[in-house]
C-alpha cells in the first residue's frame, strides 16, 4: 500500500511552533518508505523516492548512525526462505551510503530461536559492514528458552539488569533499554521497576538540551495492543524524558516502518531485514506476511539518523532492500 | 421360620448386600486411559482458547503457525514448554482438578485455559 504525501505540508504554527496538521498527515503508515523530518517545529514530508543514493545530499551530521532489526536469523519459511541473504543486502545498503554510519544499531529480534549458529551467523554478517560498532537490544525472540542467558553473554557486556545500557556519541546520549523479558499473560512490553529506577539515575545529571536517543525492541508507544504491539510501562519512562529538547525513540517489532511526533519526541520503527508484518489490523494475526518475491525486498529496509547540532530533531530516513 | 431365623437371614442378606456393593467401591487399577485431547496453534491463537477436560487426560499443543510460540502456565511453574517451532508439539496430563490460565511467553497476548473437573 503506497501513501502519497505531499512535500511541504501546511506550516501552521501554534504559540508553540508545532505543524499539528502537518503532524497529523505524517501520522500515515510509512511501510513503502516515507521521510517525515522535523526541524525547528515544521514537518516536513518526502516520499522516499526522492532519496534514492543519486540525489542524496551527503551526510553534513554531527552524528550519523544506522539502525537494523529483526533479522530474524534462523526463519526459513515462505514469507523469505533466505534471511541470510536479506539481511547481507542490508549490510550492503548501508556500506553503500554516501557517508558512513558511525555505528550500528540493531533493536532485536536478532536470531529467530535463539539458537548459537543464528546468533554466530548474524554475527559474520555484521563483519562486512564498514561500520565496526554494533549496539544490540533483544528482542522477544533472542531470549526464548533461557531467559536472555545467551543473548546476555554474547551482547551484554558492562549492561545492567537484564541487559540495559546507555552511552554517549559526540554528545547524545543513547539508552539501550529491554522490554522482552518477563512477559507476563496477556500483556504487553514491560521495562519493569528496577529498570525505570536505573533509567531515572542514568538521566539525572544530563542537562535538558542533550539529545537523547532510546531504542528497544517492542514500541515505546501504543501501536496496536490487540497485536502486542506497545509498552505497558512505557509512559513512565517517557515522564523520565519529559524535560529533554529532544527524545528520539527507535523501536522495531512490528516488521514496518512507522513514525509518530509527540512535543519534543520523535517516535520510529524500523523494518525488518527479514520479512514484512500487516498493517495493524489488516490480518488476522501479526505474523509473517507473505507477498509476491519480487515484492519482497521492497517491504524489507534499514534507517539511517542523522544529528546535526542546533537542530532540535534527528533527521530519520528508511531505505528499502529493493 | 421364628422371627429370630428371620431376623438373622435378614440381617445376613444385608450383610451381603453391603459387602457387594463395598466391593464394587473399591478402587479399580485397571481403568482405560482417557484418550489425548489437541490443541491447535495457530494465528497467533491457542484453538480451542478453553478447553474443558477429565482429571488425568493429557493435552497435547501442536503448533501449526510459522512463529514459534510457547505453552506456559501463568505461574510459570506448573507447566512450561520448550519453544516450539512450526509442527512440535508439547504434551502435559492434568491429573488434579482446578482451572490452569496459560499463556505464550514470546507472544503474551496469546492466552488459553484448561478447566480439568
Amino acid at each position: 500500500m503506497t501513501h502519497k504525501i505531499n512535500d511541504e505540508l501546511v506550516v501552521e504554527h501554534n504559540r508553540d511552533g508545532i505543524d499539528r496538521r502537518g503532524f497529523l498527515k505524517c501520522m500515515a503508515w510509512a511501510g513503502t518508505g516515507t521521510l517525515c523530518v522535523m526541524q525547528g517545529g515544521i514537518l516536513k514530508s518526502y516520499a522516499l523516492s526522492q532519496f534514492d543514493e543519486s540525489n542524496r545530499a551527503p551526510m553534513a551530521g554531527d552524528l550519523y548512525f544506522a539502525q537494523i532489526s529483526d533479522s530474524h536469523m534462523g526463519f526459513n519459511k515462505p514469507a523469505n526462505t533466505d534471511v541470510v541473504s536479506t539481511l547481507k543486502a542490508a549490510v550492503d545498503k548501508i556500506n553503500a551510503l554516501p557517508a558512513q554510519p558511525d555505528f550500528l544499531l540493531h533493536t532485536g529480534d536478532i536470531s529467530h530461536l535463539a539458537k548459537p549458529e543464528e546468533f554466530d551467523t548474524v554475527d559474520q554478517i555484521l563483519k562486512s559492514a564498514v561500520a565496526k560498532d554494533v549496539f544490540f537490544v533483544p528482542g522477544e525472540h533472542d531470549v526464548i528458552g533461557d531467559d536472555g542467558k545467551q543473548y546476555l553473554e554474547r551482547y551484554g557486556k558492562g549492561s545492567q539488569g537484564d541487559g540495559w545500557y546507555s552511552f554517549d556519541k559526540k554528545g547524545v546520549h543513547f539508552v539501550g533499554l529491554v522490554n522482552v523479558m518477563n512477559l507476563k499473560a496477556g500483556g504487553l512490553g514491560t521495562l519493569g521497576p528496577d529498570q525505570l529506577a536505573w533509567l531515572a539515575k542514568d538521566v539525572a545529571a544530563l542537562g535538558s538540551s542533550t539529545p537523547v536517543v532510546v531504542f528497544a525492541h517492542i514500541p515505546l508507544w501504543s501501536v496496536y495492543p490487540e497485536w502486542g504491539w506497545g509498552t505497558e510501562d512505557s509512559a513512565q519512562a517517557l515522564a523520565l524524558l519529559k524535560r529533554f529538547g529532544s527524545v528520539t525513540v527507535l523501536n522495531g517489532h512490528i516488521h514496518q516502518t512507522m513514525q509518530k511526533v509527540e512535543g519534543a519526541v520523535t517516535f520510529h520503527t524500523a523494518a525488518s531485514t527479514a520479512f514484512p508484518q500487516p498493517e495493524p489490523g489488516k490480518a488476522e494475526s501479526p505474523g509473517p506476511m507473505k507477498v509476491p518475491a519480487e515484492q519482497l525486498r521492497q517491504m524489507l529496509g534499514i534507517t539511517d539518523v542523522n544529528f546535526v547540532r542546533g537542530k532540535q530533531a534527528l533527521a530519520i530516513v528508511d531505505t528499502k532492500l529493493g | 421360620m421364628n422371627g429370630k431365623k428371620t431376623l438373622y437371614v435378614c440381617l445376613g442378606v444385608f450383610a451381603l448386600m453391603l459387602a457387594n456393593a463395598a466391593s464394587k467401591a473399591d478402587p479399580q487399577p485397571a481403568k482405560p486411559p482417557l484418550a489425548p485431547v489437541q490443541v491447535n496453534i495457530d494465528n497467533f491463537s491457542f484453538s480451542p482458547a478453553t478447553l474443558t477436560v477429565a482429571p488425568g487426560t493429557t493435552v497435547t499443543w501442536t503448533n501449526r503457525d510459522d512463529i514459534p510460540h510457547t505453552v506456559v502456565s501463568d505461574d510459570k511453574t506448573t507447566f512450561k514448554s520448550k519453544v516450539l517451532d512450526t509442527d512440535d508439539t508439547f504434551a502435559f496430563t492434568f491429573s488434579k482438578p482446578g482451572t490452569y490460565d496459560y499463556f505464550c511467553s514470546v507472544h503474551p497476548k496469546m492466552t488459553g485455559k484448561v478447566i480439568v473437573q
